[in-house]
């Protein structure tokens, strides 16, 4: 039973590295067509991934060894990420290793390592970009642990999947705590991951720029492993805020069966949640970067508005 | 009778000893720079020993002697108990690690001699370790106000340089308003029997106004040697006054010897702590992180960037220490344990932390003459060593997961977390919200982490100087790397170090935690709470993954690399005046928090011919409360000045009548 949970384990884990390219995809088929675009093919970031492996890697002179290895690093912890949070079933072994504290802690690691990286060469594009994504990441992170906190304080537990079996098996009652947290969340969601209206993935504006102003000198490989790392990581927030919010049909069982039976679920969630992010990302407006601490505040504060709601009204 | 010889409490009376012998050693030859660094060698080496003798003896009952030393009919009493050892051991093992950089650093220069500086250096080092035995307010202050002297010294070592005594200045002045305070509690605490042996005190039965005030004194004492705000302001002039070695150790460890004080006469004198008083701590606590932090980002200096970061540190002590009060008073012992191990695990961490990005900082200055951060940059290529051993520092202080930092942090989040259920109205509601503060705070040294080590080791050198820096030497690295290795090895071990504290905590009356339940690799603090943190498999997993990855893409594909010039987007030159200075990656903390600083900007016009940009930040408290309180004593010490005649008979005269007033208020 031990050797198939760890094979159960090492399998969702798979699973969620590959589908998250895919994910992003989605996203941006939805968001081509909701604009009136031709969109490219759901498959265009595996494309791009293959195509960026395929060439020779250029690295500035003055690189340190941080700069190369940053790109593992931050691959490496996002996947780890992936194998905390239960997408697909709540029992996995690997998840007991971190709680939601730790995962958070565990995405600011990839944050600064990210921001790090961009310091390295030395340009000016990708000091300002590590500034700012710095700046974005101080906002973000005390909401979204604000975020957990209130869903650990219903549950009683900052286990990420104790959260969201327990939230998945009481009676469905209203939570207006948890609505103020998932407004908070979604804003998070959008700062965290480069998407309008903080940053807007599609551009190389330099006044505007978030994302792609860190990634500006990495090539090839490099810059393959940080892609890929950036869809991943929009595969785990989505898959965080289906723990949080919408936490049912996840697998409370480890066997192999319920796994496969709660995978119809995770793909009809991530479906939706990826049509109602482009939905978002077409009706608003990018914002000035100065406005984007705005934003985040915003979010800070309905996350704190949850957590008093909570305390207030006990539900 | 070989019991007393080898007791642990004489065993670290004799290190004391020891330490005090080397100082004085280095009288001996002041200027003979070999002999003093052997001596800084050895010093490490009792270090070394000091730590081994407290993590062994923690365990151990608690011993008290009477030293027939002192006054007449006021003998010292020593004593070492559980958290007199944690402390202890936090002074042993930080001290070796900057004692031994400490052997590389010192050089002879225009200031102190070494001799000198060795003499002060170690009488600091004994005098904290007697802080921490002493078992009577006579040898307590004895011994605080031998290590604000000797910390004076140290600080003042280039005094040469008016700022540097100007700095000394503002850290003795503060140092004596504490040490004033810290005495008035301890009149407080004798209740009346005019005994001031700490028994004495633990057994004196106080009304709760006078323990209240007892406890308010004592705060404000403590809190103004640790750093609180308001009483702060010393903290950024004193350390970018020091040398390194001495910035490592008042930060990484004398401002514990605070927090040490603190705890002794609140959870031991005191005994019942009332839960408002933790709520004043804590209070305070949350500010002073928010503010440390907030004025750290945009510092442009290191050493003041580190010094404020240390003042967000305390900040973080003080609000694990009042969670603990109130936890305690209010019937939740085990949240309470959680809460005060969390405190001092704290305190153990950024004792490791802060000394090793203090000596890297050391290092650097060594190395390029330069303390601005707007002349330092891609020193990683030229000081590897000090690069990446700060670099363990840097995450460590901006708590990530699987160094020490984040574990301290995940304690306290965990305790915040229950502080819903303290039986008391508004506050259950309030508390909480504290947990978004010290949230704030992390993410907060995060940013204040990437600006301290980007713009000092990464990008390209702002001046051309940089390309002669040269790497720590082998005693600096020595220093550097036991520094790190405390941190990581604090990070990776949390049950270890737990269920040592926890013995600590159940010697003050707190309830022990319970980490049996879990295997050993797994930190559960609360075994009724599903909360669970394993730092090993968690940075296991990350390695195994970066490794798998690695060698995936070496198996899949080409390895081919070019090397080339950063591309400069277009433009033909591209110079390092182009990166980010550290005025410019603290612009957004500036902007958003703009009602803390007190700021002057210099801004160009469009038609200057020599455009200028210039942005001072000040201390807004400097003005609200220093400057109106330095002018309030600058009037009285005018309104009696003319007593000051300048003649011998006047003087006389004055005392004559100070005689006769004396004799009659006698009579």
């Amino acid at each position: 039973m031990n050797v198939t949970t760890w094979i159960l384990q090492v399998l969702e884990v798979l699973a969620a590295v590959a589908a998250a390219p895919l994910f992003l995809g989605w996203v941006n088929q939805c968001r081509a067509w909701l604009q009136n675009r031709r969109a490219p093919s759901v498959l265009q970031p595996y494309r791009n991934i293959r195509k960026l492996f395929h060439k020779d890697a250029v690295i500035a002179n003055n690189a340190s060894p941080l700069f190369r290895l940053a790109p593992y690093i931050v691959f490496g912890t996002m996947v780890t990420a992936a194998a905390i949070i239960p997408s697909l079933g709540t029992r996995l072994p690997f998840t007991r290793a971190a709680d939601a504290i730790a995962l958070v802690g565990l995405l600011a690691t990839a944050r600064v390592f990210v921001s790090l990286a961009a310091m390295d060469i030395g340009t000016a594009f990708g000091t300002l970009g590590a500034r700012r994504e710095m700046m974005v990441g101080f906002l973000a992170e005390p909401a979204l642990l604000m975020v957990i906190f209130v869903a650990s304080l219903i549950s009683a537990t900052t286990a990420l999947p104790d959260i969201s079996e327990r939230l998945a098996t009481q009676a469905l009652g209203l939570y207006p705590s948890l609505a103020f947290t998932a407004v908070a969340f979604t804003m998070v969601l959008l700062a965290e991951n480069a998407r309008i209206p903080v940053d807007n993935p599609s551009t190389h504006l330099e006044l505007t720029m978030i994302h792609e102003a860190l990634l500006l000198e990495y090539s090839a490989r490099h810059l393959a492993l940080m892609e890929w790392a950036a869809a991943l990581k929009l595969f785990n927030y989505a898959c965080i805020g289906f723990a949080l919010f919408v936490p049912w049909g996840a697998a409370m069982q480890q066997t192999p069966l319920a796994l496969a039976a709660a995978a119809p679920a995770l793909i009809l969630k991530l479906v939706i949640a990826g049509a109602g992010l482009a939905f978002i990302e077409t009706i608003s407006a990018k914002l000035r970067v100065f406005r984007a601490p705005e934003f985040l505040a915003t979010a800070f504060l309905f996350a704190v508005l949850g957590l008093l709601v909570h305390l207030l009204l006990g539900a | 009778m070989t019991d007393v010889f080898f007791s642990p409490l004489s065993l670290v009376l004799a290190i004391l000893l020891a330490w005090l012998t080397i100082g004085v050693a280095g009288l001996l030859r002041p200027n003979n720079l070999r002999l003093t660094r052997t001596l800084f060698a050895i010093g490490a080496a009792c270090g070394v020993a000091l730590a081994t003798i407290a993590a062994l003896s923690l365990t151990s009952p608690t011993e008290q002697y009477v030293l027939v030393l002192g006054l007449p009919d006021l003998p010292f009493h020593v004593r070492r108990d559980a958290l007199s050892s944690v402390f202890l051991f936090l002074l042993g093992a930080a001290s070796a690690g900057i004692s031994i950089f400490g052997a590389g650093y010192f050089r002879q220069g225009q200031g102190t001699a070494p001799g000198l500086l060795c003499l002060e250096y170690h009488a600091f080092l004994a005098s904290m370790g007697f802080v921490l035995l002493a078992d009577d307010a006579y040898m307590f202050m004895v011994a605080w106000e031998a290590m604000a002297l000797s910390s004076y010294f140290l600080v003042t070592t280039q005094h040469r340089i008016p700022e540097i005594r100007n700095a000394g200045f503002i850290y003795l002045l503060i140092a004596h308003l504490g040490a004033i305070a810290i005495l008035l509690s301890f009149g407080l605490l004798q209740g009346g029997s005019w005994q001031f042996t700490f028994d004495a005190m633990r057994s004196a039965q106080l009304g709760p106004g006078p323990a209240t005030f007892a406890f308010l004194l004592a705060l404000i004492g403590f809190g103004a040697k640790a750093g609180l705000v308001p009483l702060h302001v010393w903290l950024p002039e004193a350390h970018p006054a020091a040398p390194s070695p001495v910035s490592a150790l008042m930060s990484g460890v004398m401002l514990k010897t605070a927090l040490y004080g603190i705890t002794r006469v609140t959870f031991d004198l005191l005994a019942a702590p009332v839960w408002w008083w933790g709520l004043v701590a804590l209070t305070i606590g949350l500010f002073t992180a928010v503010f440390g932090v907030v004025f750290a980002a945009a510092q442009t200096d290191m050493k003041r960037l580190l010094a404020y970061s240390s003042i967000e540190n305390v900040g973080i002590l003080f609000t694990g220490f009042g969670l603990a009060i109130v936890f305690k008073d209010v019937g939740k012992p085990m949240l309470a344990a959680v809460a005060f191990t969390a405190m001092l695990y704290h305190a153990l961490n950024h004792a490791f932390m802060k000394s090793l990005l203090f000596l890297g900082t050391g290092a650097v200055l060594h190395a390029t003459g330069e303390r601005n951060l707007g002349r330092l940059g891609g020193l990683i290529h030229r000081m590897p060593w000090v690069g990446w051993l700060t670099l363990v520092g840097a995450l460590a202080i901006a708590s990530l997961p699987p160094l020490n930092g984040f574990v301290s942090e995940w304690l306290l989040l965990q305790s915040f977390l229950f502080s819903h259920e303290v039986p008391r109205p508004f506050v259950n509601m309030l508390l909480p919200l504290g947990a978004a503060l010290l949230a704030l705070a992390a993410a907060l040294a995060a940013y204040v982490m990437v600006k301290f080590y980007g713009v000092i080791f990464l990008g390209q050198p702002r001046e051309s100087a940089l390309a002669q820096a040269h790497d720590a030497g082998k005693l600096e690295r020595i220093g550097l790397v036991w520094l790190a290795l405390g941190c990581v090895v604090l990070g990776l071990f949390p049950t270890f170090v737990l269920a040592r504290l926890s013995s600590v905590g159940e010697q003050l009356g707190f309830s022990g935690l319970d980490l049996s339940a879990a295997p050993w690799w797994l930190l559960v603090p609360l075994s009724d709470r599903e909360t669970s943190y394993a730092p090993l498999i968690f940075l296991g997993a990350v390695t195994l993954l970066v490794v798998l990855t690695i060698y995936g893409v070496r198996r899949f594909y080409h390895q081919r690399v070019r090397h080339g010039p950063a591309w400069g987007c277009g433009f033909g030159e591209f110079s390092s005046r182009m990166q980010d200075t550290a005025e410019g990656f603290g612009q957004p903390i500036r902007h958003l928090f703009q009602p803390f600083f007190d700021m002057k900007r210099e801004l160009p016009t469009p038609f200057d011919a020599e455009p200028r940009y210039r942005v001072v930040i000040g201390d807004r408290l400097w003005q609200l409360i220093y400057a109106p309180l330095g002018k309030l004593v600058q009037l009285a010490a005018n309104s009696v000045a003319w007593l000051q005649q300048g003649r011998i008979s006047s003087y006389l005269l004055y005392s004559f009548v100070t005689l006769i007033v004396l004799l009659a208020l006698m009579l």
